[in-house]
């Protein structure tokens, strides 16, 4: 149907003028939720994330874990935008996969997150949308874990929390883990039983106050003896 | 008229004196950008039914500053007279002070006339001041009530528009809501019937919606009376903790102590009786 603002007053077609270039705008990127949580221990590595896929105030899935296993030894935890989550972690596949038929052994860890530093910068100027968390241990069987921004800079520490309700997770590690903030207390080592059990806790606080976090929370427990993994329901709502 | 002694319409609506001094600031000088403060909105699912006997009323309690959870257990059902609420959607101190100011308006004119104010009354004053004030007032209202003319359920947008149909939803979540209320809507149902419906719809405005969680509270309104029902479903998610979180006193470093002794003179002493129980 032709709509009636097509024809000016005397029936003709109205004359269109050309007011010049009009911006429409576009974003190539959405921000789809999520949080990552990693945490390294004396021979053990955690990387934990909930599974909750959103955009705006809806829900895509309940079902999409952000933590990828890329090797025996290693897992990458990737939040932000889903798009590029995917297409960071085919390339990453497609790096490791080359590494191993012309070294003839597995990247380290370390070597992994190297890679993946020069991976970001090579898009310093359209950025991969991803906070990137990976988990792992190292060469001597300590756990290790690197935290990087979108843009490739990394540094290695003892636990770190990324995507959407990190400024809600952090400040509990800090004061749990770190001991931060806190006098006479007895610093001991943190044990995998104990590590499992804070990331459970700190992620039902989160799904409370966070909305893009919740669903469920899916932990990879990384030790010399292999990859483990646990399921543990959070908020739906 | 009644109305008129009740309404005293204020001479000038909102101060925008600041608002070249905002644009300044957020554009910024060369230190930096200074963003306004953003007003907290509900981000809600709230619906209503007209059913046999009057009117249910439903909400859900969580209120959103953008993606934070404010408040896990706010009342969104507002009391406007004894035979009338109000749902309200959008800028929390917005559908708090509107409806609070139509409560008192109400107020007056049943002292003033000794009647009970009749719903369409409640939504003629809403749209006034809402049209009045262009859109700037963020209150998307669901209006309820019983009165001498019937059950009626009234929605008032912030524009000041208004619609009158037998079941509405409103909120982000109005979505899933109206699906669960087209769904399974009928006229004339029984009050459990019509509980379990909103129920429903609340529910799945909850469950689809990212803005609304947390509680269901119910409120039904009949010619005999009200039903504040709150909560009516809490929420099934609590999980537990596993471990307990508690700090020895001692573990926050204390770095300086200064004690001020406040010097206090007597002025003036009185001693006054008091009445009790067995004294003559």
């Amino acid at each position: 149907m032709i709509s009636a603002q097509a024809y000016g007053e005397n029936g003709k077609m109205k004359e269109y003028h050309y007011t010049g270039p009009v911006e429409h705008k576009f974003s190539p990127y959405a921000f789809n939720g999520g949080t990552v949580l990693a945490v390294a221990g004396e021979d053990f590595a955690i990387v934990a994330s909930d599974t909750r896929l959103s955009e705006g105030y809806s829900i895509h899935s309940r079902d999409s874990p952000k933590c990828y296993k890329l090797t025996d030894t290693t897992v990458l935890g990737c939040s932000g935008f889903h798009g590029d989550c995917l297409t960071l972690t085919k390339i990453i596949d497609a790096r490791l996969k080359m590494y191993k038929h012309s070294n003839n052994k597995t990247m380290t860890s370390g070597a992994i997150a190297a890679m993946l530093s020069t991976i970001l910068y090579g898009r310093r100027f359209f950025p991969y949308y991803v906070y990137n968390i990976i988990g792992g241990l190292d060469e001597e069987g300590r756990g290790a874990v690197y935290s990087f921004d979108p843009v490739g800079s990394y540094q290695r520490d003892t636990y770190k929390a990324g995507g959407s309700a990190s400024a809600m997770l952090q400040p509990l590690l800090d004061n749990q883990i770190g001991f931060k903030n806190m006098e006479n207390v007895e610093e001991v080592p943190l044990t995998l039983e104990k590590a499992v059990q804070l990331v459970k806790d700190v992620f039902i606080s989160a799904a409370e106050r966070d909305v893009y976090t919740g669903d469920a929370l899916k932990i990879c427990i990384i030790t010399k003896e292999g990859i483990r993994e646990e399921i543990v329901p959070l908020r739906k709502d | 008229m009644a109305l008129s002694c009740v309404l005293e319409p204020a001479l000038s609506g909102f101060n925008f004196e600041n608002s070249t001094r905002n644009i300044v600031l957020e554009n910024g000088s060369e230190e930096g950008k200074i963003k306004a403060p953003k007003p907290m909105k509900t981000g809600t699912t709230i619906a209503g039914v007209v059913y046999k006997d009057g009117v249910v009323l439903g909400a859900d309690t969580r209120a959103t500053s953008d993606e934070v959870v404010a408040d896990k257990m706010c009342a969104k059902i507002h009391y406007i007279a004894p035979n009338i609420y109000c749902c309200g959607a959008g800028t929390a101190a917005d559908t708090e002070k509107t409806t609070e100011i139509l409560s008192s308006n109400l107020t007056i004119f049943s002292m003033n006339s000794g009647r009970n104010p009749r719903v369409v009354m409640a939504v003629n004053i809403l749209q006034d001041m809402l049209f009045r004030y262009r859109g700037m007032i963020g209150a998307h209202l669901i209006l309820g009530g019983v009165d001498c003319t019937g059950s009626h359920l009234y929605t008032v947008g912030p524009y000041g528009s208004m619609d009158k149909v037998p079941y509405l939803a409103m909120g982000s979540g109005n979505l899933p809501a109206m699906g669960i209320l087209e769904d399974r809507f009928k006229a004339n149902m029984d009050l459990e019937e019509a509980k379990s419906l909103v129920s429903d719809a609340i529910h799945a405005g909850i469950m689809s919606d990212l803005g609304s969680g947390n509680n269901i509270d119910l409120c039904v309104i009949t010619k005999e009376g009200v039903d504040y029902i709150r909560p009516h479903k809490e929420s099934p998610f609590n999980y537990k903790r596993q471990a307990k979180y508690k700090y020895k006193p001692g573990t926050t470093p204390v770095l300086t102590k200064t004690v001020t002794q406040v010097e206090l003179e007597l002025l003036d002493e009185t001693v006054q009786m008091m009445e009790t129980a067995g004294s003559s």
